[in-house]
């Protein structure tokens, strides 16, 4: 642990092409754009199907093949396809691929378990679909978007870590480093940035939770 | 496809690949079972007491369940990394690793199973004569199993996925063939290895509802034939 902080407080391992700097922008730059296309694709139709009340199936069972497929065996499937040559694509596509299914499913599940009581007093108010959909489904819906949400980034922070083990940028390139070098300090160093990244990750996004989320008052 | 020369020409599916590294495939499924049901094994041992523990002491709840949560956040590169100065490049390393993991899933299920059990089933047996242990044995375990069963499936298929990054340190079962496949861009190697894994989880995951059924007779004579 004391080699681990002594890496981490040498300045030479901040700076420059393979530094801590550099690395970190990279993780930050494919988890934020993966996370940005997943829900452009992800939010939109699981909130969708949540309001028709179809595709449950489809919409459950995503999440369940999203678990049973290795991240490293997409990655490297990728990395031996003529893909390898087109710069962050394959490691973002990978990303996409596993931020989708927590989202779709918690976008479905949340609207699908709103109060059908609340749905239909809206209905006799006179509500249309759409109106229904903004100002009731969404807002109860709400706090289990955001657990997907936190889920799928989550999820990217990790896969985005385990691309370096096929040759693609971000922080876990300084483990992989490490182990090349058998270097343990410095694969203790890259292990926990990479934590210390994920967890940051969590709490930035728990407490956009607790500020956007609105919460029914207590009773 | 399966002509000889498809490994010379580096097919994505190639016959010949199969036949001539069935042994180097075989004991790489073998490696990644045995790492999977030992952390499996291993994190059910753990999750059932600290469950029975956590609600029998409900202060520990939110410490017991925060502390897993938080491990769970920590991605799988960076724990078997973190775990690399304490266990050093072992098998016992990665299962370590997976047993993190699979305890947050684990024991959440185990504690949902638990509070399902119905509070009069509780009174019923209690007023029977039931001690705590016969208890928790003949009536609440039982009875919690069918939403255990469901987080050992899901801890399962998890770590199956899960191992093959312990080909990092040599121990990843089908993701050291995925690892030795890269540096040459072996097509066919990278596939089957992969195809294998998601088949194993499949696999794992029917086998185990098999099991669950088998354990919960009761729930198939209510259920609707075929469902759940």
């Amino acid at each position: 642990m004391t080699d681990a902080w002594a890496w981490l407080t040498t300045g030479a391992h901040w700076t420059g092409e393979e530094g801590v700097g550099a690395r970190l922008a990279e993780h930050v730059y494919v988890s934020v754009l993966a996370l940005l296309i997943a829900g452009a694709l992800a939010l939109p139709l699981g909130l969708w199907l949540g309001h028709l009340g179809r595709g449950g199936a489809l919409a459950v069972n995503v999440s369940n093949v999203g678990r049973a497929v290795p991240v490293f065996a997409v990655l490297a499937l990728f990395m031996v396809s003529p893909l390898r040559n087109a710069g962050y694509v394959p490691t973002v596509t990978a990303l996409v691929l596993f931020a989708i299914p927590p989202l779709l499913t918690n976008a479905y599940v949340g609207v699908r378990e709103v109060d059908r009581a609340a749905v239909r007093a809206a209905r006799g108010m006179g509500m249309t679909g759409g109106q229904v959909f903004r100002r009731v489904e969404l807002p109860l819906a709400a706090p289990v978007v955001m657990t997907g949400v936190r889920s799928a980034a989550v999820q990217v922070v990790a896969t985005a870590t385990i691309a370096a083990m096929v040759g693609q940028g971000g922080l876990g390139r300084i483990i992989t480093a490490g182990f090349a070098l058998y270097d343990t300090a410095q694969v203790v160093a890259g292990a926990v940035l990479v934590a210390l990244l994920a967890l940051v990750v969590e709490g930035v996004l728990v407490a956009l939770d607790r500020l956007l989320v609105p919460r029914p008052p207590r009773t | 496809m399966s002509a000889p020369n498809c490994l010379v020409g580096n097919d994505w599916i190639c016959g010949e690949y199969l036949r001539t590294r069935r042994e180097e495939l075989t004991d790489a499924l073998v490696q990644h079972i045995g790492l999977t049901a030992a952390s499996v094994a291993i994190a059910l041992l753990v999750a059932v007491p600290l469950a029975l523990l956590v609600r029998a002491r409900p202060r520990l709840a939110a410490p017991v369940l925060g502390l897993t949560t938080l491990l769970y956040t920590v991605p799988s590169l960076a724990m078997f990394s973190l775990l690399l100065p304490v266990l050093g490049l072992s098998s016992a390393l990665v299962v370590t690793g997976l047993v993190l993991y699979a305890l947050t899933i684990l024991v959440r299920n185990t504690l949902a199973g638990l509070e399902a059990v119905p509070a009069e089933t509780r009174e019923a047996a209690r007023g029977l004569g039931f001690g705590p242990w016969r208890l928790l044995w003949q009536v609440e375990l039982p009875l919690a199993l069918p939403v255990l069963m469901a987080g050992v499936r899901m801890a399962t298929v998890t770590t199956i996925a899960l191992t093959t990054v312990g080909s990092v340190v040599g121990r990843g079962g089908l993701g050291n063939l995925i690892e030795d496949a890269l540096p040459t861009f072996f097509k066919a190697q990278v596939l089957a290895a992969s195809v294998l894994c998601v088949l194993l989880a499949v696999v794992a995951d029917l086998l185990l509802l098999g099991v669950q059924r088998l354990l919960t007779p009761w729930s198939r004579a209510q259920g609707a034939p075929g469902g759940g």
